[in-house]
């Protein structure tokens, strides 16, 4: 990672009020930091420290209330709401703690659902979804609805739907939040993998240390701020 | 998106909930065969009333004897009708007049063989089927000089013709009327039902001077119950009952400020009434079975409001891959749009099924026309747009996020 190369996400003094009952409450305070392409980047806090509050201003799902958010030198802030839906579908993948898979679709379907959002012909998405569930190991499994799969198996067409249309960040909140360890190890290889191997930029966020010891920058949020920014060593793939 | 994957999407949303989906669509499957069913009763309805008015004749008055008081009702004077033969002749040469035929009408019984048959018989003049428009099926219809003659000469009605000859040809038969013998000369071509109901080929005619002395033994010669006037043109109609009037009066030297002993109809204006009410009863079904139409509109709204709510978190994963939110609107508009269409294809069956059974069962000339069923159609789509938007405009409209979040 050189100093010289343009950052991927780029955000600035960023923040998100709640409203509640009692006025409006400070998930995130004058956060900054960037990412570069290719990153592995694990972040980190207690319960209730804004992780998921960050995860979703970055994964574009949410917006900010103070404070700017560059992704790919693109002011977010600026987008409409259309050309939000263009950047989820084609530059970010989301993964989430609970799969969020539609249940009533076979695995191909789910996978291949955000490749017809981006306009891809039947036969080419279906194609690619299966391309894509053989590279996460699922090949077999592609007319299986997620009820039919574990909860591994889910995460990883999970993975598959979110790298379907080739997109440059993964964002994951969580996503071992729900396997026992061996089956998190499984997932956090692939992970690995698709960082290593395809330069893909990865953001998770994590509780569990073994997790985080996959990453090569962990990043410690508390009380809505960053408290803590480290380079580490990361697993080679 | 292409039209293709968001067709697939509603169908496989659709297939997910069959139970439900049928049930919404049941709505529209009523409502499409209520409204294709009411069309064609309708439609049908009209077709008879036209058929009867066109055998009725065009551009009709009928001149009754005995005057009307302002209530509309006949007033009997007596047993002698007040119109004579003269009149018809001197009506027939008024300007605006093309034909006018006295009229002597009765029953009698008719015998062939070893048949017999009751029907109406009407004595009359050559200038009658002129009047009624009425054509042979075969024979001659009598002349000027059989009336004259009081020639025993009689044309049938097509049921006459059926019930006393079966296949036999009648022309030239004898038959007896109470019993007296007439020569058949003439069978009418078939009319079928009047405006009343009646079977209008179930009369035989004769001359009005033979029925009056062999048939009605009325001794009130040259009097005629009832005239049958045909004017010369639609427009004239106005112009020759005011003349038909005036004449009248003259001859009849009624006064000033006496009432008339005779009573002038337009029928044609009467058919066109009869016309415009079956016009109005048509609308009015075709009008309450569109009602229901709409209730099944309301029904796949509330679904569809449902099942937003229920896919919320669908919504919300939708989202977050990519789908715009004009992709979630025409999402949830395919889905009340296929149902709705689908209700309608389903209801035109059930619909044109009911047309033919019913004008099967009464006998009614029940039309499914390309017109009701593209009506039907178009107003399926319409409904499906119209009730499909606001639950699909609620879908569209959730932010991503809280979607997600949704149980
Ligand atoms: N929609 C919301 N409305 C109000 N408050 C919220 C909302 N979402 C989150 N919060 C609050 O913001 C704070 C940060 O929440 P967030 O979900 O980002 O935490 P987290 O770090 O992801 O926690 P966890 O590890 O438990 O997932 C919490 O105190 C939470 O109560
Ligand atoms: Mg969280």
């Amino acid at each position: 990672m050189t100093e010289s190369a343009p950052p991927l996400i780029e955000v600035a003094n960023l923040g998100k009020d709640y409203p509640t009952g009692a006025g409006v409450f400070r998930a995130l305070d004058d956060v900054s930091l960037r990412i570069a392409v290719g990153e592995f980047v694990a972040i980190m806090g207690a319960s209730g420290s804004g992780k998921s509050t960050f995860m979703n201003l970055l994964g574009c799902l949410d917006r900010t209330t103070r404070g700017s958010y560059h992704l790919d030198g693109q002011d977010v802030g600026r987008l409409s709401s259309d050309q939000l839906a263009a950047l989820r579908n084609r530059e970010i993948g989301f993964v989430f703690q609970g799969f969020n898979l539609l249940p009533k679709l076979t695995s191909l379907d789910n996978v291949a659902l955000p490749l017809m959002y981006a306009g891809m012909g039947r036969e080419a998405r279906r194609r690619q979804a299966q391309a894509m569930l053989d590279r996460v190991g699922l090949g077999e499994r592609s007319h299986h609805t997620p009820l039919q799969l574990s909860g591994g198996q889910q995460q990883r067409v999970a993975i598959a739907r979110a790298l379907a249309t080739r997109p440059r960040i993964i964002f994951a909140d969580e996503p071992t939040g729900n396997l026992d360890s061996e089956t998190s190890r499984q997932v956090m290889d692939l992970f690995n993998q698709f960082n290593r191997k395809e330069g893909i930029t990865l953001v998770l966020v994590t509780h569990e240390a073994d997790m985080a010891a996959y990453a090569r920058r962990r990043i410690r949020f508390h009380d809505g701020r960053v408290i803590e920014d480290v380079v580490t060593e990361g697993v080679p793939a | 998106m292409i039209l293709v994957s968001l067709l697939e999407t509603a169908w496989h949303a659709l297939v997910t909930h069959r139970m439900r989906s049928f049930l919404t669509m049941l709505g529209m499957v009523i409502g499409v065969a209520a409204v294709i069913l009411m069309l064609a009763i309708g439609q049908g309805a009209q077709a008879m009333v036209r058929g009867a008015i066109e055998s009725m004749g065009s551009n009709l008055f009928i001149i009754m004897s005995g005057a009307t008081t302002s209530g509309g009702a006949r007033v009997a004077t007596g047993d002698a009708p007040s119109l004579t033969f003269d009149d018809a002749d001197a009506i027939r040469d008024l300007p605006d007049i093309r034909a006018s035929a006295p009229v002597s009408p009765g029953g009698a019984q008719l015998i062939y063989g070893g048949v017999n048959w009751n029907t109406s018989v009407y004595g009359t003049t050559p200038d009658y089927a002129v009047v009624r428009n009425w054509s042979m099926a075969s024979g001659s219809f009598f002349s000027e000089a059989d009336v004259r003659r009081g020639a025993r000469v009689v044309v049938i009605g097509g049921v006459v013709a059926r019930e006393l000859f079966g296949d036999e040809n009648p022309v030239g038969k004898v038959i007896r009327i109470k019993q007296a013998p007439f020569e058949v000369i003439g069978v009418l071509a078939d009319k079928g039902q009047s405006l009343d109901g009646r079977d209008q080929d179930d009369t035989v005619l004769v001359p009005i001077s033979s029925a009056q002395q062999k048939i009605f033994s009325s001794s009130l010669r040259n009097r005629a119950r009832f005239i049958m006037v045909q004017a010369v043109s639609e427009k004239r109609m106005d112009a020759a009952e005011t003349a038909i009037n005036d004449l009248l009066r003259t001859r009849h030297r009624i006064g000033v400020g006496q009432d008339d002993d005779f009573t002038v109809r337009n029928l044609t204006a009467l058919a066109e009434t009869a016309a415009s009410t079956t016009r109005i009863m048509s609308l009015l079904l075709g009008a309450i079975a569109a009602i229901s139409l709409v209730v099944g509109g309301i029904g796949i709204m509330n679904i569809m409001l449902v099942s937003v709510t229920e896919r919320t978190r669908e919504i919300g994963i939708r989202m977050a891959i990519g789908a715009r939110r004009r992709d979630v609107l025409w999402q949830f508009l395919i889905e009340a749009l296929t149902l709705s269409l689908i209700g309608c294809g389903i209801g035109l069956l059930f619909g044109m099924a009911g047309a033919w059974l019913v004008g099967w069962l009464a006998g009614l000339p029940v039309a499914v026309t390309p017109v009701s069923v593209l009506m039907a159609v178009g107003v399926s789509f319409l409904i499906g747009v119209f009730f499909g938007f606001y639950p699909a405009r609620n879908a569209a409209g959730l932010d991503p996020i809280d979607a997600l979040r949704a149980q």
